[in-house]
This record gives C-alpha cells, sequence and structure tokens, in this order.
C-alpha cells in the first residue's frame, strides 16, 4: 500500500516538476548569454497557452497523426515514473527494467517519426530520417551504459542497481566513468540539445526534433512539448541513478523521504545548471557530424563494458 | 478407450500431411477458381490447425516413433515426433493458419490454370516441410528436403514468364542444392562408418572431435544456404520478391526455421560433444549476417527486397542465440544455455508471426496498386486503413518494440548476453560486450528500417497519384489472415511466460535444463529469466498502464479544455509550392545510412554534370559479396566448362580414340 501511495506521489511529482526543470536550463541558459530570460515558470504558462487554442490539422492528417501525442506523452510519463527519482520501493519498477526502458524510448521515437512523416511534408521526412539517424545510434549507446551497470549490480532493474551502486564505497569505477560521459553525449543527443539539435530554433539546415513536430499545434503540441520535458527530466534522473545514487531513500524508510525530495532538486539544479553551461559553450555541429559524435558515444560506451570486464570494476 | 487416447500426435500430424497432399491432388484437377481459393484453401488453413494442436499436445509428451513401409526396400521411412519437432511443427501450423486463411482471398483473381498449379505445390511444400520436421533418417529428410526445395522453386517461378523471376529461381535452386550436398556430406560423416542412416544409429555413434566438427561445419554450410547466412545469403533478396506474397510469408516465416531446425538437430541432438569454438563461430556467423542484413534493407527501394533483406537480419540474430546457447552448453552451464537457446527459439517462432504478417500486407498493396517500388506508393493509410492498422502491428513487432513479441524475443537474447561474464574463458568474456554490441545496433537499426517501410508505404501524401488512388482495402479473407497473424504478435509479446512453458520441453530436450521454474516463479504475469532482483519483465502492465494512460489523458484533455479542431493545408514552415515529390523518397530516407555505411555497399552512381541536356541521375546500391565471391566463381565455372567444350567435337572417331587412349592409359596404371 505505501508502496502505491509512493508510485502515485511520483507520478504526481513528475509530471508537474518536468517542466519547471526545462524553464530552469532555459533560464540558465539566458542568464549565461546575458539575457534576463522569461523566468522558470515559462514553459508552464506555454503549455496553458497552447492547451487553451484550436487544434489547426492539416488536410491529409491520418489517425495516427492525431493520437501519436497522446502515445507520446504516456510513454515518456511512464519512463519517468520507473526511475527511482526519491525512493527505490516504487511497484511498477520490476515491470519494466532498463532493456525495457531503453524500448519504451525507442516507442516514442518510432511513433514520432511516423507521426512525422504523417502529412508528408518535406520537413516532416527530413526529421524523421535525422530522428531515425540519431536514435539507431543513440539506443544501442544507452543500452551499451545500462549494460555497464547492470553488469556491476549483476542486475537490469534499476532498483537493484541503484541500491547496489549507492552501498558501494566511494571510489571511481573507469568503466562507469567511460559510461557516464557517453551517458551525457546519448543525453544532449536524445533530448535534442546542442551540439546535436537546438530546440529553439527552425532553422532548416540543422533542425531534427523541430522539423518532426512543425505540423501539430494546440493541444497535440502542448502534449509533445510537455512529453520532451518529462523526457529530459528521465534522462536526468537516469543519469543520477546510474553516476550519483546517493540520496535516493530505500524502500521502506520514510522518514528518508524529504531529505530525498531536497536532494533530488539540488542534483536538478546542479545537472541543469550544467546543461546550460555545456549547451552554450558548445557550437551547434554540422548534421553529417552528427554520426560521428553518436558513433563515439557508442564507442565509450562499448569501452566502459570493455574496461568493467579487464579490471573487474 | 476413446478414440483421441488412442490416437498419437504423430498420426494426427501424419494424417494432416496426407491431408495437404490430396488437397493439392484436387486443386490440380478441379482447375475451378471459385473451388479453390473458397473451399481448398480454407481447408488447408483447417489442417493447419489440427496440426498445431497435434503438436501442442505432444510437445512435452513421449516420444511418438512410427516405421513406413514407403521408400525403397529395406529402407522404411523412419518418422519421430519429440519436444522439438513438435516446437517447429506448431510453428508451422500457427503461422500457417494466417498464410492459407489468406491465400483464399490474395489467389482469387489468378489465372485458372496456373492456379490450379500453385494450389497443388503450395500444399505439397506444407507437407513437405512437415515432413522434414518429422524425419528420423537421413534418408527421409533429404527426399523431405529435396521436396520443398523443388516445390518452392515452382512456387518461386509462378511467373515463369519474366525472365527476372526465372533467374530468381535458377539462383534459389542453385544455391538449395549446394547446401543440400553439404547436408548430405554431413550425414556422411555423422554415421561414422557404420553404414546406418536413422538418426538413432547417430546418435548413438561416438565421433572423434575432429570428425564432430567437419559434421558440424557442413551442417552450418548446408542449413545456412538454406537460412540465408553469410555469404550464402544471396538467393533471398531474389527469390522473395519473385515469389507471389503468401509464398514469400510461407518461405521467409516458415521454410527458413527448417534450416533453423537442421541446425539445432545436428548440433544439439545428434551430435553429442559440442566445442565452445563451434558457438563463438555461429555468434559472429550470426551477428555478422544481422549487420549486414539491416543495412542492406536500410537501403533497398522495392518493399519485398526490403523485406527479405530483413529476414536475413533475423535469421542471424537467431543463429547469434543458437551460438551463444552452444557456448554456454559446451561450458556446462545449462541454465544459461537454456535461456539462450529460449530466446533463439522465441525469435524463430515470432519471426514467422512477423514477417508472415508483413509479407502478406505487401502482398495486399500490390494487389490494391501493382507496384512493389516504394518511390511510387505513399499515403495509403487513406486508401487502405484495415491493412494500415495490422502492418502497423507488424512494424512494431519487427522493429522490436515493447509490448509486442519482437521485444521479448531480444530482450531474452540480450539478458543472455549479460550472464555471460560466468564464463570460464576470458577471451570470450572479453569478446561477448562487442557482440552484445553489435546485436544492439542491428535492434536500433531494426528500428530505422521498420519506419521507412511503414512511412514511406502508407504515411505522407501519394508519390504517384494515379497508383494509389485506385487503391482498395483488403477483402475479408485476407483480413482474417493477417489479423490472425497480428493477434499472435500481441499474444506472444503480452503473454510470453504461457510460451516460454512450452519452449522449456525443447530447452529440456535439447540442453537438459529449463527456464520454466525461474520465468514463472513470481507469478504467470512476470517475466524473470533468472531471478526477480536480477531481471523481470511484465509487458502485460506495461499495455494496461499505457492503454490507460492514453484513455485519461485524452479525456481529461478534452474535459478540462476543449476538443476543438478544425483542417487546413499543411504549414510546412510557410512554404507554399508543395508538392508529394518533395517528400522523402525510400533511397532520400536510406541515404544517411547510405553514406555512414558506405564501405560495406558496392554504389553506382550516374550524375549528370553541369551542362547535360537531358539530366538523368541514377543510383544503385549492389551487394559487394555478390560482385567480389559470386561473380569470380560464376566466371571460373564458366571458363572450366567452356576448356571442357573443347573435347567435344561431335564426330564418333575422334570419340573412339578418346576411349582408346584411356584404356591404354589405364593399362599402364595396371602393369
Amino acid at each position: 500500500m505505501s508502496g502505491l501511495l509512493l508510485q502515485l506521489f511520483q507520478n504526481g511529482l513528475v509530471v508537474l516538476v518536468a517542466p519547471l526543470l526545462l524553464g530552469w536550463v532555459n533560464q540558465c541558459r539566458a542568464w549565461l548569454q546575458n539575457r534576463s530570460g522569461p523566468g522558470v515558470l515559462q514553459p508552464y504558462r506555454n503549455l496553458i497557452k497552447l492547451f487553451h487554442k484550436d487544434v489547426v490539422l492539416a488536410h491529409n492528417a491520418s489517425s495516427l497523426f492525431r493520437f501519436m501525442p497522446y502515445i507520446l506523452f504516456v510513454s515518456m510519463w511512464l519512463a519517468a515514473a520507473l526511475v527511482p527519482v526519491i525512493a527505490t520501493g516504487l511497484p511498477l519498477s520490476p515491470a519494466v527494467d532498463v532493456i525495457a526502458l531503453v524500448g519504451i524510448f525507442a516507442l516514442a521515437r518510432v511513433f514520432i517519426s511516423l507521426a512525422a512523416m504523417d502529412i508528408g511534408t518535406s520537413f516532416g521526412t527530413l526529421g524523421a530520417r535525422r530522428e531515425m539517424l540519431v536514435g539507431f545510434l543513440a539506443e544501442p549507446a544507452l543500452l551499451m551504459v545500462f549494460f555497464t551497470a547492470a553488469m556491476i549490480s549483476q542486475s537490469t532493474s534499476l532498483i537493484t542497481i541503484v541500491e547496489t551502486l549507492a552501498h558501494r564505497e566511494f571510489e571511481i569505477y573507469p568503466s562507469l566513468a567511460f559510461a557516464a560521459v557517453a551517458f551525457v553525449m546519448v543525453l544532449l543527443a536524445e533530448n535534442a540539445r546542442i551540439p546535436v539539435d537546438n530546440p529553439s530554433t527552425h532553422l532548416e539546415l540543422t533542425m531534427i526534433h523541430e522539423a518532426m513536430i512543425l505540423e501539430y499545434s494546440a493541444r497535440h503540441l502542448a502534449l509533445i512539448e510537455w512529453a520532451s520535458a518529462l523526457k529530459l527530466f528521465a534522462y536526468f534522473t537516469i543519469g543520477f541513478a546510474l553516476f550519483l545514487p546517493w540520496g535516493i531513500a530505500e524502500a521502506g524508510h520514510w522518514s528518508a523521504l524529504p531529505a530525498a525530495l531536497a536532494t533530488l532538486f539540488v542534483k536538478l539544479a546542479a545537472a541543469g545548471a550544467g546543461l546550460a553551461l555545456l549547451e552554450t559553450v558548445s557550437a551547434k555541429m554540422r548534421i553529417f557530424r552528427v554520426p560521428e559524435f553518436m558513433g563515439t558515444a557508442f564507442l565509450l560506451a562499448v569501452l566502459g563494458m570493455l574496461i568493467h570486464f579487464l579490471l573487474g570494476s | 478407450m476413446t478414440l483421441a487416447s488412442t490416437l498419437l500426435p504423430i498420426d494426427v500430424a501424419l494424417g494432416v500431411i496426407v491431408y495437404w497432399l490430396l488437397l493439392g491432388l484436387a486443386g490440380l484437377l478441379m482447375q475451378n477458381s471459385r473451388v479453390i481459393t473458397q473451399i481448398i484453401f480454407p481447408a488447408g488453413a483447417l489442417g493447419a490447425l489440427v496440426l498445431a494442436a497435434a503438436a501442442l499436445s505432444s510437445l512435452g509428451g513421449a516420444v511418438n516413433v512410427a516405421v513406413l513401409p514407403l521408400g525403397l526396400p529395406d529402407l522404411p521411412f523412419h518418422l519421430r515426433l519429440d519436444s522439438l519437432s513438435a516446437f517447429f511443427m506448431l510453428l508451422l501450423g500457427a503461422a500457417t493458419i494466417g498464410i492459407s486463411l489468406y491465400s483464399a482471398g490474395y489467389f482469387r483473381t489468378m489465372e485458372r490454370g496456373a492456379l490450379g498449379l500453385l494450389c497443388f505445390q503450395y500444399h505439397v511444400f506444407l507437407a513437405a516441410m512437415a515432413m522434414v520436421f518429422m524425419a528420423d533418417d537421413a534418408y527421409l529428410f533429404m527426399v523431405a528436403w529435396e521436396t520443398m526445395a523443388l516445390s518452392s522453386y515452382f512456387l518461386v517461378t509462378t511467373d515463369h514468364k519474366v525472365a527476372e523471376i526465372r533467374n530468381a529461381g535458377f539462383l534459389y535452386l542453385l544455391i538449395a542444392h549446394v547446401g543440400a550436398i553439404a547436408i548430405l556430406m554431413c550425414f556422411g560423416v555423422m554415421q561414422g562408418g557404420q553404414g546406418a542412416y536413422t538418426f538413432d544409429a547417430m546418435r548413438e555413434s561416438q565421433l572423434t572431435a575432429f570428425w564432430a566438427s567437419v559434421t558440424f561445419l557442413l551442417a552450418l554450410f548446408g542449413f545456412g544456404a538454406k537460412a540465408g547466412i553469410l555469404p550464402l545469403h544471396v538467393w533471398l533478396p531474389e527469390a522473395h520478391p519473385a515469389a507471389p506474397s503468401p509464398v514469400s510469408a510461407l518461405m521467409s516465416g516458415i521454410m527458413l526455421k527448417t534450416a533453423i531446425y537442421g541446425i539445432l538437430r545436428v548440433s544439439f541432438d545428434l551430435l553429442d560433444v559440442q566445442l565452445w569454438w563451434w558457438g563463438a563461430l555461429a555468434l559472429a556467423l550470426g551477428l555478422l549476417t544481422a549487420l549486414f542484413g539491416v543495412l542492406f534493407a536500410a537501403v533497398q527501394t522495392d518493399m519485398k527486397r526490403l523485406l527479405a533483406y530483413s529476414s536475413i537480419e533475423n535469421i542471424g540474430v537467431i543463429l547469434a542465440g543458437i551460438g551463444l546457447a552452444i557456448i554456454f552448453h559446451s561450458f556446462r552451464m545449462d541454465a544459461m544455455a537454456a535461456l539462450a537457446l529460449t530466446a533463439a527459439l522465441y525469435h524463430s517462432f515470432n519471426h514467422a508471426f512477423m514477417k508472415g504478417l508483413l509479407f502478406l500486407g505487401t502482398g495486399s498493396v500490390l494487389h490494391a496498386t501493382g507496384e512493389r517500388n516504394l518511390g511510387k506508393l505513399g499515403g495509403l493509410i487513406h486508401r487502405m486503413p484495415k491493412l494500415a492498422l495490422l502492418v502497423l502491428v507488424g512494424v512494431l513487432a519487427l522493429a522490436g518494440l515493447p509490448p509486442l513479441n519482437g521485444f521479448v524475443s531480444e530482450w531474452l537474447l540480450l539478458q543472455a548476453f549479460l550472464l555471460s561474464p560466468g564464463l570460464p574463458h576470458s577471451y570470450l568474456n572479453m569478446l561477448i560486450p562487442i557482440a552484445a554490441a553489435a546485436l544492439a545496433l542491428a535492434a536500433a537499426l531494426a528500428g530505422y528500417v521498420m519506419v521507412k517501410f511503414y512511412g514511406v508505404i502508407f504515411l505522407g501524401q501519394a508519390r504517384e497519384k494515379e497508383v494509389v488512388e485506385q487503391a482498395h482495402d483488403v477483402g475479408i479473407w485476407e483480413r482474417a489472415g493477417l489479423s490472425w497473424l497480428a493477434l499472435g504478435c500481441v499474444m506472444l509479446g503480452v503473454f510470453p511466460v504461457f510460451f516460454i512453458l512450452h519452449i522449456d520441453f525443447v530447452t529440456q530436450q535439447l540442453v537438459g535444463h529449463t527456464l520454466g521454474e525461474s520465468a514463472a516463479q513470481t507469478g504467470w504475469m512476470w517475466l524473470t529469466p533468472i531471478q526477480p532482483e536480477r531481471a523481470s519483465y511484465n509487458p502485460l502492465i506495461l499495455l494496461l498502464i499505457v492503454a490507460a494512460g492514453v484513455l485519461v489523458t485524452l479525456y481529461a484533455v478534452k474535459k478540462l479544455y476543449h476538443g476543438r479542431l478544425r483542417r487546413g493545408p499543411a504549414w510546412d514552415c510557410g512554404y507554399p509550392e508543395q508538392t508529394a515529390r518533395m517528400q522523402d523518397t525510400a533511397e532520400g530516407f536510406g541515404q544517411p545510412i547510405r553514406q555512414i555505411f558506405e564501405m560495406f555497399f558496392g554504389i553506382v552512381r550516374e550524375v549528370p554534370g553541369p551542362f547535360d541536356k537531358k539530366p538523368h541521375y541514377h543510383g544503385e546500391t549492389r551487394d559487394l559479396l555478390w560482385i567480389r565471391c559470386y561473380l569470380p566463381i560464376a566466371r571460373f565455372t564458366e571458363k572450366l566448362s567452356a576448356l571442357t567444350g573443347k573435347l567435344q567435337h561431335g564426330r564418333i572417331h575422334i570419340y573412339l580414340m578418346y576411349s582408346f587412349v584411356t584404356l591404354l592409359a589405364l593399362l599402364a596404371f595396371i602393369r
């Protein structure tokens, strides 16, 4: 029962806090660029505005196009709800291990790409092709990152991974270090951040994510934006679970929850600022360089696994 | 005693084989296209249902054997139905139900004479495949194997008036026979000089490690030719597009699995030793095949060729699972061998359903539009919504997405890889992560291929208006067949534990260990291959949550805000002049893959110069193995036969002289 309560609390928490994280990253970016910024609450205002608007649907949009935002939103929500964010006793988590989590991200990617091809515009198919290009290299890289952690903890369950990693002595695991670098690269690519993609432009030569959702409007677009925020949140918390698992409360430790919540917000704030810094100091890559970037991430993740075998740590 | 208790499953299976042969003969004699499509094909589906039921009931039951006094004197046919056979019989029956139902609708427009012949070959093909699974001596096995190869050859060349199709058929027949020779030699080695060609005798014979390895390699080569393992894959992308779609579905979904059955039968049942390097070889070959297949699938422009290459990929994945199982088994780690083997068997079963569904789907598209070229399709979701929905299931399954069936086998295989650090062999341990990475890459690329396949055919705008606009949705028989296969994809994905409990009988037979106790220890919903703490997966909960979440979100958004919606022209960043030709073609969608992996493709391009009056672009991606390996062999063979041809003059006295010289030479030897 208590587990169910915790799960419900986390479901609510992630869906409400995710846009805040996005707002925070954008605000930090504005500060770093000497702008005053729209404030951390701007994503919420955008969502409300979009929900109130009328949907304008292209003439030959099929039902797949209309249905996709809901699938995307729910699968990203599910992904974020499965990660042990503040406590490990989540009853839903055993249903989906890390491999299935990668599968859920893939499901969302396939659906959004299909929806992008549905209207049949030049930008839509271009975006779908580029998204799948980034995805087919990012997905195995993410899987290899998970495998490195899974080999250390002898489990593919995120909860067991967190419990094992949080209890180890504080030392740097070389394999995890490689995995962490690969993970950050995957995070940048999968969340359409600089240097792979730029979420704040509609530049035809470079856009990926934005090209796919050009035809969406109003509530559909709101759900997609919300899903993007949830995806960023999920990736952040996956990173914390793998590389900074300290502070996550264990199953049944109710008293540790407030501290865990506070720790989560501190981690999110720091990581969000870090992402903004990373995005500010790097330049957008040419699209042809993206496969190299992703290939590097993939190789680093595989190297992490190999190092685990070589050094046994 | 009731009839049911005296009737052994093997009798039922034999009955179905005879029934299929009779149906085929009836089709040949009737020549009435209504009767053939409306009665004979559905009746064949009924036979498949009975076969599947018999196979299901015999899984885990007593081993049935039978001896039929057919064939040559003193060489009766030995038949045997054990768990391994029963599993593949189940696959054959279950997938054939859908394909035969579909055929009832698909072939209705075919001309009369050809239809009777096709009906005959189709049912002979089915019967031969069932016979391959039941054969218990090398003699019957080869007879059934050759019958299967020949009947499928005639099915592939149904449209024999097209030269291209005749060529495809010839290539298929050639490689099938090269493979059959290797299988024959493999049996020859295995009988160990005893001269007894029953499988029972082969199980008894003690081979040395060297001869066992020779056997395994011959089996891998021979069955690999049938399965399309690198570098013997070249017939697949030619033969599959040439054949009528239900035949492609049968060949890709089921016939390729006869080769998987053969490899399993030889390496786990007939041979009593396994060496680890066999497994390593199979694993490496499997992964190479998988990556090769999926890369080529990504650059295809013909929808059936694309699926053919995707079949090569899936066979590679299955072979990788078998390789891993052999490695584990050779180190006596039977629990893990059972896991890897379960993954391979599960994937075989899945592939029959997913690929069957997609090949049948392409058949309907072909029927409706008359076009196989992806570059001319598009927007079919508006014309054929029912087909689009059913094919979407297959596409998501083949892309390996949860909660469908393709993901389950992929998940099991990745779990098997994750367990490999326990191997007592340090080099292998090092190589396994790279193998896992290759598998993950192939799986991710499969998603790319499937988005291309579905997006270009069904979504977007019609690239050629006149091709697409005449399209009509699928009929009732087609829909029944497609729905059966789609239902299979969903069920196998959502209730994996039930199915794994059946696979357990096979792993028990082959490696002496099962997954079932651990897989079901936390209840039938939870898939936990080793221990619940190590890994668990629950597709049913996943599906329910996603479905419930979508419904709640839909309701909440409409209730809290509004459901207002209007239609307008597409926005597309404000570019006004949008035509359907501006969408990505199949070539365009595959372009990034072609660019990244350029060195693996043989790319031919004709690009117009700046002053061309009539600019013309032509691009083609060729198989390097075909150019570097097959063409030289073909040229060498031609040269050799030209040399031999010089001996022939057609004059009798010269031939008499040859005989005389030969006699003299022989005399010199004997003296």
